[in-house]
């Protein structure tokens, strides 16, 4: 096993269901035999204030939290937070992002609105970025809650580790009768 | 077997390995983990306090009675239960009691980010820092044996990123052979009349002697001697990014951070060419390092203010060979809208926080879900100190305003934050006449902290039924004459009894009640239909929007009029909205 330490930050609205995508990406590292460690602040994710989870893994990780302009995958859960964080991946890192637009306060309000053409500009600076139609993909596959783990069958692409521990952590992490769903729409994001 | 675990998980699993009997909290941001994930051991007794002072007070009686005991808070919450913690070191126990402080660098959840390592030395008992998981499990163990062996509370600090970091852990078999817990008579020990406290103090002082003594070989306090050219005495999740940042430094991790072991200190610094100190807030290590005699830096170059990142340490170690120093990146991207916490859709208070706009009240405020209050457009609050302060400072206030003046000084309050430490404050306003007005905003659980069930919710922490504080009842028997309850999902109600109450020159509390939306439990909230706006009869006039409630969508439209839009998947038909609507354009009929 080589030294070098995974960097991957998911971001998005609080209520999205960002801790639970972090702890089966967590989980699917420590089973594939990494060390792993996340991150993140609580309290008032739920209360739809903008969320970040970091999660490193390698042979040994020491710091919790990714340096600035260190990460090798952003996994964004909604459009603008997104484009938030870019400056901390770093120069020809990943970006996988859901094509959702979550209103913040001051543009629920009037007082200022959405930025327009996001996609473009998060693809001028990462031309590889992979926008994924969350929801359409997700309701197309049977079952619209489950649009997260199509995000995550995309991201998984992106690493080398075997399916198989995907699907051990999904088994794991996911409540039985929701299971099936799931692994359908995690193989639906592999083929991103 | 390994698991990923917080490090509030760990604790928790620290504790049942540790063969804890008895753990008492109330919930704080970041330390409310700790209690959830205890109750999955069943041996141990765990329950919610009313506060912190309460939580220490149970935990001392279970110590005493021969039992480990675990006791833990957030920052602040040892502000509170200060009293019996500095008296206890005095005592000591019986069975070990861990009290866990969770600080919180960054103010990510809280109105100060004091340093909690200072009480440590205040009240001169040892405290514990782990830097992972794993450690915060050993730690808790480790921690409870000291307590034993020196007749000592000892105290485990984590912070923000240790409690809410996930890493792996080994996990364990709980011990096995402790004593039972049983009566012990010891009024020399256990009463402390100044007879009594007066030789304790003694007893204190040569603890503290013993337990410096300890430090200097417990394997916890660990020199790592790697390049001698640069030396780091670091702690906690400071200790990680040294690691990251400056990976060929030798370091000198304390996982003791209180009493510090001079000789090893001493040894470590004759070791290595420069020496550093990197910790987060105060220079609590360094003045120590400083005081003998050693020649180190540390706050020259590591903020006071803030927790630390492994940029920040990049920036001020830039002149060491090999570390990168920048940490701006490149990248240029747009000014964006920011996204600060709101309240939820539904929520019960924002109504609440509406009126006390529009009554143009001075809001002293308190802790809870109900601070977001201050953020625009309901912009109602202006003080906001500490739990239970609202109510002692509406007393403070209306005793030097003007008669007019003074009736716009409105109190609010949680219900959670009503019985920890808001009931002696009223109970000050009813005593001393003091002619404020009071909202006791219940709404059945303790919500900020992620729905801790209270004394007003009718469970404990672990799942029993059990009484409901009836708070008119309460209320009345603190002298209060004039209490009203309402529903504050009735605007019209809602406006006109606060106008009234305010108007009136005795003390008054207004209670509003109805349930979280996020209670989970059957019965207690339930979801309306969801509304919707009228398109032919909404004429954009924005009047909802002064709400501030997520699932009214503002629509701008080119060149016409804008309108409102309300997200059928978020609104919970809690119908405020619609009262506010003189076009009578929302309601639950459109679609």
């Amino acid at each position: 096993m080589s030294d070098r330490i995974t960097n991957i930050l998911l971001v998005g609205v609080g209520g999205q269901g960002i801790l639970l995508a972090s702890e089966i990406l967590s989980e699917t590292f420590k089973l594939a035999g990494f060390d792993v460690k996340k991150s993140e602040i609580h309290g008032m994710s739920q209360r739809g204030g903008s969320v970040v989870s970091h999660v490193r893994f390698g042979k040994r990780v020491n710091s919790p939290i990714i340096r600035e302009g260190e990460a090798d995958i952003l996994f964004g859960f909604e459009l603008l937070e997104t484009y938030r964080y870019l400056p901390l991946v770093k120069l020809g890192g990943k970006v996988v992002a859901n094509d959702l637009q979550i209103a913040p306060p001051s543009v629920l309000i009037g007082q200022e609105s959405y930025p327009e053409g996001l996609a473009e500009k998060i693809r001028s600076l990462f031309p590889d970025f992979l926008l994924v139609d969350g929801l359409g993909l997700a309701t197309a596959a049977g079952n619209p809650k489950t649009a997260n783990t199509v995000l995550l069958g995309a991201v998984s692409t992106q690493l080398d580790i075997d399916e198989k521990y995907w699907m051990a952590a999904l088994e794991k992490m996911v409540p039985t009768k929701a299971l099936e769903a799931n692994k359908k729409a995690f193989q639906l994001g592999r083929t991103l | 077997m390994k698991e990923i675990l917080s490090g509030n998980e760990a604790v928790a699993r620290g504790a049942f390995e540790a063969g804890v009997k008895v753990a008492s909290a109330y919930p704080g941001t970041p330390s409310t983990e700790i209690l959830e994930n205890i109750i999955q051991y069943r041996e141990i007794d765990a329950s919610w306090a009313p506060n912190e002072k309460v939580a220490l007070e149970v935990g001392i009686g279970a110590a005493f009675g021969g039992a480990r005991a675990l006791v833990a808070m957030k920052h602040v919450g040892v502000n509170v239960a200060a009293d019996p913690l500095f008296t206890l070191s005095y005592t000591g126990v019986k069975g070990g009691l861990v009290l866990v402080t969770a600080d919180d660098p960054e103010l990510h959840s809280s109105q100060n980010e004091q340093d909690n390592r200072n009480y440590a030395k205040f009240v001169k008992v040892p405290m514990l820092e782990p830097s992972d998981s794993q450690e915060c499990k050993e730690f808790t163990r480790l921690a409870l044996e000291i307590s034993e062996q020196f007749d000592t509370p000892v105290m485990l600090r984590t912070t923000t990123r240790i409690s809410h970091s996930k890493s792996v852990v080994t996990l364990a078999e709980p011990v096995k052979g402790l004593a039972e817990p049983r009566l012990t008579r010891d009024p020399a020990k256990y009463v402390m009349l100044p007879g009594n406290a007066r030789i304790r103090h003694h007893f204190v002082e040569e603890r503290l002697q013993k337990l410096i003594e300890f430090g200097e070989t417990l394997a916890i306090n660990r020199m790592e001697i790697r390049d001698e050219a640069i030396g780091v005495i670091t702690a906690g999740v400071s200790y990680q990014y040294v690691r990251e940042v400056l990976p060929a430094a030798s370091v000198l991790k304390l996982g003791m951070v209180y009493p510090l072991p001079k000789g090893l200190i001493r040894t470590f610094a004759a070791k290595v060419k420069k020496l550093y100190v990197v910790e987060e807030l105060d220079p609590f290590i360094e003045e120590l390092v400083r005081g003998l005699g050693i020649e180190v830096v540390g706050k020259e170059i590591i903020p006071i203010c803030g927790e630390l990142t492994p940029g920040i340490l990049r920036k001020a170690f830039a002149s060491v060979a090999g570390v990168v120093a920048t940490h701006e990146s490149p990248l240029q991207i747009d000014k964006l809208p920011g996204r600060p916490p709101n309240m939820c859709p539904g929520c019960p208070h924002r109504g609440v926080f509406y009126a006390l706009n529009r009554q143009k009240a001075f809001v002293t405020g308190d802790i809870g879900c109900y601070t977001l209050g201050f953020m625009p457009p309901l912009s109602a609050m202006d003080t906001c100190i500490c739990m239970g302060a609202s109510i002692g400072n509406a007393t403070g206030i209306t005793k030097v305003l003007s008669p007019e003046e003074r009736k716009k000084v409105v109190a609010v309050i949680g219900d959670s934050t009503f019985l920890h430490s808001g009931i002696t404050a009223l109970l000050d306003m009813a005593y001393n006449k003091a002619p404020a007005t009071v909202l006791l905003l219940d709404n059945r659980i303790t919500a900020m902290t992620g729905r801790q069930e209270n004394p007003a919710s009718g469970f404990t922490l672990m799942g029993e039924e059990t009484f409901q504080v009836d708070f008119p009842q309460l209320i009345a028997a603190l002298g209060i004459k004039h209490v009203r309850t309402i529903d504050p999902y009735d605007l019209e109600e809602t406006m006109l009894v606060l106008k009234e109450e305010m108007e009136r020159e005795e003390p008054s509390v207004i209670i509003t009640q109805r349930a979280c939306v996020l209670i989970k439990r059957d019965g207690v909230f339930e979801r309306g239909t969801a509304h919707g706006v009228g398109i032919e009869l909404c004429i954009g006039c924005k009047a909802c929007l002064k709400l501030g409630c997520p699932a009214i969508v503002w629509q701008p439209a080119e060149g016409k009029k804008g309108r409102a839009y309300i997200d059928p998947l978020l609104c919970t038909g809690c119908g405020v909205c619609a009262q506010l609507c003189k076009f009578s354009a929302i309601g639950a009929k459109h679609e």
